[in-house]
């Protein structure tokens, strides 16, 4: 079966990333297809590069990221989210004129289309957040 | 056309669980996640709603969700299934669709 799961809060708000990844990597294993992970609102936070938490902590945005690696999962950054967030990639940089770029290079930043087309071309959408 | 609903606030803190037990149809199914799991255990204000739920709808409960916040299984109200992630998984592919509560 094609899931495509939503995430709408960040890596360390509350449980909604861990309960994300644990879902998606179980749906994985069990031989279904993630068509698309979508992090909107504080969701776009999972997907920083530049998070560096204590080392005896899970690392959740590296986590994601080994998972896209493994599975090759299209995972996508909202892109009115990230630029309230200051998530940002080398495109948006220059549109904006910021001096840095901090988003990791396994997620993309788009728009909500993406959001759109992954709840129309899934079998399953699965929300997650706060 | 079942519906899977899932449910990851605390009943003492949101009333995420009476909008969502409003909204349930015979047939469906409820998942206490996260903080949800509170929902579950016995002997709390709550065990009279989630008994008259399982009446008409199936209620999940997440156990690592459960083991997470050191309830057993034993403290679970009965007629509640304890799932894993792959039962989570089981769910959302069961069922026609999937609602969460946030």
């Amino acid at each position: 079966m094609k899931f495509s799961i939503q995430i709408n809060e960040g890596p360390f708000q509350h449980q909604a990333s861990d309960s994300a990844y644990f879902f998606t990597k179980t749906a994985l294993e069990k031989g279904h297809e993630i068509f698309r992970v979508f992090f909107y609102h504080d969701g776009v936070n999972n997907s920083t590069r530049l998070t560096t938490p204590p080392q005896d902590d899970r690392n959740v945005v590296e986590r994601w990221a080994d998972l896209a690696e493994k599975h090759d999962l299209d995972m996508v950054v909202c892109v009115a989210a990230a630029q309230r967030r200051g998530v940002v990639d080398d495109g948006e940089a220059q549109r904006n004129g910021k001096d840095a770029t901090n988003i990791h290079p396994k997620f993309r930043i788009s728009g909500l289309g993406q959001l759109v087309e992954a709840a129309i071309q899934s079998d399953r959408l699965v929300v997650f957040g706060d | 056309m079942s519906t899977l609903h899932t449910v990851n606030k605390s009943p003492f803190e949101k009333n995420s669980l009476d909008t969502c037990l409003g909204y349930v149809a015979g047939g469906s199914a409820v998942l206490l996640l996260e903080d949800g799991v509170y929902a579950a255990l016995k002997g709390t204000s709550v065990e009279p709603k989630i008994k008259s739920a399982l009446d008409s709808a199936k209620v999940y409960v997440l156990g690592p969700d459960l083991k997470a916040r050191g309830f057993s299984e034993d403290r679970v109200i009965e007629g509640i299934s304890v799932v894993d992630y792959a039962g989570f998984v089981d769910l959302a592919a069961e069922n026609a669709k999937v609602q969460a509560w946030l």
